[in-house]
């Protein structure tokens, strides 16, 4: 008999905790078939952030160490220096990465800390309970942006991956989606890279993923899936920022 | 015998490595020493000062208000550190630099032309050690001879250096003799 | 080993460390204690090493969690405004039960304060200063030979207990130059680190975390963490007496005020004072035994602080009220003169010996 679909090595067998529709789950297993592929799992460490994703720690079949709100980057780094021919990624979410944690990411990619971040931006706090996050678009409502979010009140969603990809030391920097099944085979190609480039030594990666929040973004599963489509992307480009043949 | 000095002058004058001489040489003739400097935006310009304790005994405090010696390397630190010394105990002035006289007639006062000294040596920059050869000389705390085994340690690299130093120690314990 | 060289405090202390096995360093600099991360970044390349000066002192504190998460030795040093700034970090570090070594060059507060001596962080290192119910292991030295021996030993403590360390000095402890000799340090009987995040590789996957979501869980862990803080209080208390045997008045300061309350009593011995001083050499735990016992002996203490008022807490604490416990400190940088303690102890004595 051959086996054509099963759960990843690389995924604890446990339920996960994400509302339903989240894209979350999805990302989750991209990261771990990955890691499957490259037979990575045992020479891993995973960095789980603060947020709806605090609890990866218990999902990933790796060595995995729970940081602080927006640190994991620095947590990364003091785990990669240590054990320099490990793997270490880091999984962070929007409010996590680029709002407490701006300095943090920044610094990483600066420093071309040889980790690969995995960004999940669904423009929106899910833990918390739907607050404006720094990714949140011109006009979404969110419950700490009621009338939605305005230029004059609240300035202007931050473009991580554009942002980061102006930074020497960011060797991969890519943005993807998982909104239908074509793009999250891309996005999977997209993370597949970014571990292949840490271990190449190549420097700091990041690989940026448009994700849904029905619960907070107040749709259907399937609704948000096209709210993303509509809205997100066009704000947010897909496509590689950075690759290391630029670098050079 | 516990002898307790504060060096001070401009930064640049070299006031900071006088002072680790003198602890490092006390601590190799098997004394207790400290050696504490003023830090901070002090240092960067400014006036520099440094307190140094030898002693036989564990050091208690490493600073202290009443020092038994000053050594006064320009004007300013004539003004500020001649005031402190204990009644008894000794003021050296670099003449060179320092015109203004105390009004201090209960400690000693020493005047050494440090930097007419070290030009007539041919580098002005050893005149911390014209200074350190005269308060050796007066107090008697350390042999010169260790000043010049510690500069073999902290001169490590830039031995040419030491003949032209232990000179300028010479000159300045002349002034005292 | 063995001989004796004259180093500043904040050399000595990263040169300890580095004696002491400790191979990783995450700092940023701010005075008065520039001199341990620069001595660190000279050295620790030579060792094989990691230095790495972080983007702020929150990044620090963070390379710290996950260096001492992976198993490594490491070590963070920082003053007072610095401090405040890790003091999150130390908080998940202590609550995921990670051993570090942290330095507090203590200058004077509150906001950015001063730059000179101060003791003003007693409270925030002994009596949390972050948020949980976790404790510090804080070693105060009071000269840089102390400093040296107690760095060495703060590292076997934190893998011991798996706990934060801290070791609390002050602008004069870090500036200041002494003789030093670097001694083997007491080796403990230290477990191998099998809870370590480097890779899992035979074994089930080891997860560093503080998170405890379910309460009962987490009233567990901190019973936990209490019952090993009672270890370490029935175990690691420290402190020296001076001249206490037949004391009728104690002195009790730590680190470099402790010196110039030394000098105070010779000072006070000579004139035929009786008087004693009993120094904390770890602020937590506290040598609350100590001190109760010679509240049975003496008329009274003076605690002596560079600060307003905060050790002298826990020498109250301690006497339970069997003897008047007085107070005198300077703050702001200010560094209290042998002759005010004097003073302060015949103003108290009120002229009888």
């Amino acid at each position: 008999m051959i086996k054509v679909a099963g759960r990843p090595e690389s995924l604890q067998s446990k339920q996960f905790h994400y509302c339903p529709g989240c894209t979350h789950g999805i990302i989750h297993r991209l990261v771990a078939e990955v890691m499957d592929e490259l037979g990575i799992r045992e020479e891993s460490i995973g960095v789980a952030p603060v947020g709806c994703s605090v609890l990866a720690y218990e999902y990933f079949n790796c060595d995995m160490h729970e940081a602080a709100h927006g640190r994991a980057p620095a947590v990364a780094t003091g785990i990669k220096r240590v054990h320099p021919d490990k793997v270490v990624f880091t999984y962070q979410g929007d409010g996590d990465l680029a709002s407490i944690g701006t300095a943090e990411i920044v610094h990483a990619a600066g420093r071309s800390e040889k980790i690969t971040t995995i960004f999940v931006n669904n423009a929106i706090y899910g833990m918390t309970g739907g607050q404006m996050a720094p990714t949140t678009l011109i006009g979404q409502k969110a419950t700490t942006s009621p009338y939605g979010r305005s230029v004059e009140a609240q300035g202007y969603p931050l473009k991580v991956s554009e942002m980061l990809a102006t930074l020497t030391g960011a060797a991969y920097i890519a943005r993807v989606s998982v909104h239908d099944p074509q793009h999250i085979r891309k996005a999977k190609a997209a993370i597949k890279k970014a571990f292949e480039y840490q271990i190449a030594g190549k420097g700091f990666t990041l690989v940026e993923v448009l994700s849904t929040c029905p619960t907070n973004w107040g749709l259907t599963p399937i609704e948000a899936l096209k709210w993303l489509e509509e809205n997100m992307l066009p704000y947010y480009p897909l496509g590689e920022y950075k690759t290391p043949e630029e670098v050079k | 015998m516990k002898q307790e000095v504060i060096m001070a002058g401009f930064g640049g004058q070299g006031v900071m490595s006088m002072g680790m001489l003198l602890a490092y040489a006390g601590m190799m003739e098997g004394k207790e020493v400290s050696w504490m400097p003023s830090y901070g935006p002090e240092m960067r310009g400014g006036t520099a000062n440094c307190t140094v304790i030898v002693s036989d005994k564990r050091i208690a405090s490493p600073i202290t208000p009443s020092p038994d010696t000053s050594i006064v390397m320009n004007l300013p630190s004539l003004d500020k550190f001649s005031s402190m010394i204990k009644p008894g105990g000794v003021l050296i002035i670099n003449s060179s630099l320092i015109e203004k006289d105390t009004n201090r007639t209960d400690i000693e006062v020493i005047k050494v032309p440090c930097n007419e000294i070290a030009n007539e040596l041919g580098n002005s920059r050893v005149a911390n050690m014209v200074a350190l050869g005269a308060y050796l000389q007066k107090t008697g705390i350390l042999p010169l001879e260790s000043i010049v085994k510690a500069m073999k340690k902290v001169f490590a690299g830039k031995e040419h250096l030491i003949p032209l130093n232990e000179t300028a120690l010479q000159r300045g314990a002349a002034v005292v003799k | 080993m063995g001989e004796r060289i004259l180093m500043k405090g904040n050399e000595a202390i990263g040169e300890a460390a580095i004696k002491a096995g400790c191979k990783y360093f995450f700092g940023y600099p701010i005075t008065p204690q520039n001199e341990l991360p620069e001595y660190m970044s000279r050295r620790l390349p030579k060792e094989d090493g990691v230095f790495l000066q972080a983007e702020s002192e929150v990044a620090a504190i963070n390379m710290v969690y996950g260096a001492a998460g992976s198993g490594a030795r490491v070590m963070t040093s920082s003053s007072s405004p610095g401090i405040s700034l890790k003091m999150e970090g130390i908080s998940y570090i202590a609550g995921a039960e990670l051993p570090c070594v942290i330095v507090n060059i203590v200058r004077g507060g509150p906001g950015l304060g001063g730059i000179q001596p101060a003791q003003s962080d007693y409270f925030q290192a002994t009596k949390g200063g972050a948020h949980g119910d976790y404790r510090l292991v804080v070693l105060a030295p009071s000269s840089i030979q102390e400093a040296v021996d107690l760095v060495q030993e703060a590292f076997e403590i934190a893998d011991f207990y798996r706990n934060p360390v801290m070791v609390l000095g002050d602008g004069m402890i870090g500036q200041m130059m002494e003789p030093v000799e670097f001694r083997a340090p007491q080796k403990r009987d230290l477990q191998p680190k099998d809870w370590a995040t480097d890779g899992c590789k035979g074994r089930k996957p080891n997860v560093i975390n503080s998170l405890w979501l379910q309460p009962e869980k987490l009233e567990e862990h901190n019973w936990k963490l209490f019952k090993k803080y009672e270890e370490i209080k029935k175990n690691e208390v420290k402190y020296e007496t001076i001249q206490m045997e037949d004391a009728e008045f104690a002195l009790v300061a730590y680190g470099t005020t402790s010196r110039i309350c030394f000098s105070a009593l010779e000072t006070l011995r000579a004139e035929g004072y009786k008087v004693g001083l009993i120094r904390p050499i770890t602020i937590w735990p506290f040598p609350e035994a100590a001190i109760n016992q010679a509240a049975d002996q003496v008329k009274g203490f003076l605690a002596v602080e560079m600060s307003t008022g905060q050790m002298v807490e826990d020498v109250r604490l301690s006497v339970e009220g069997k003897a008047p416990v007085h107070f005198y400190g300077r703050t702001g940088g200010m560094v209290p003169s042998p002759n005010e303690i004097v003073d302060q102890v015949k103003a108290v004595l009120g002229g009888g010996k």
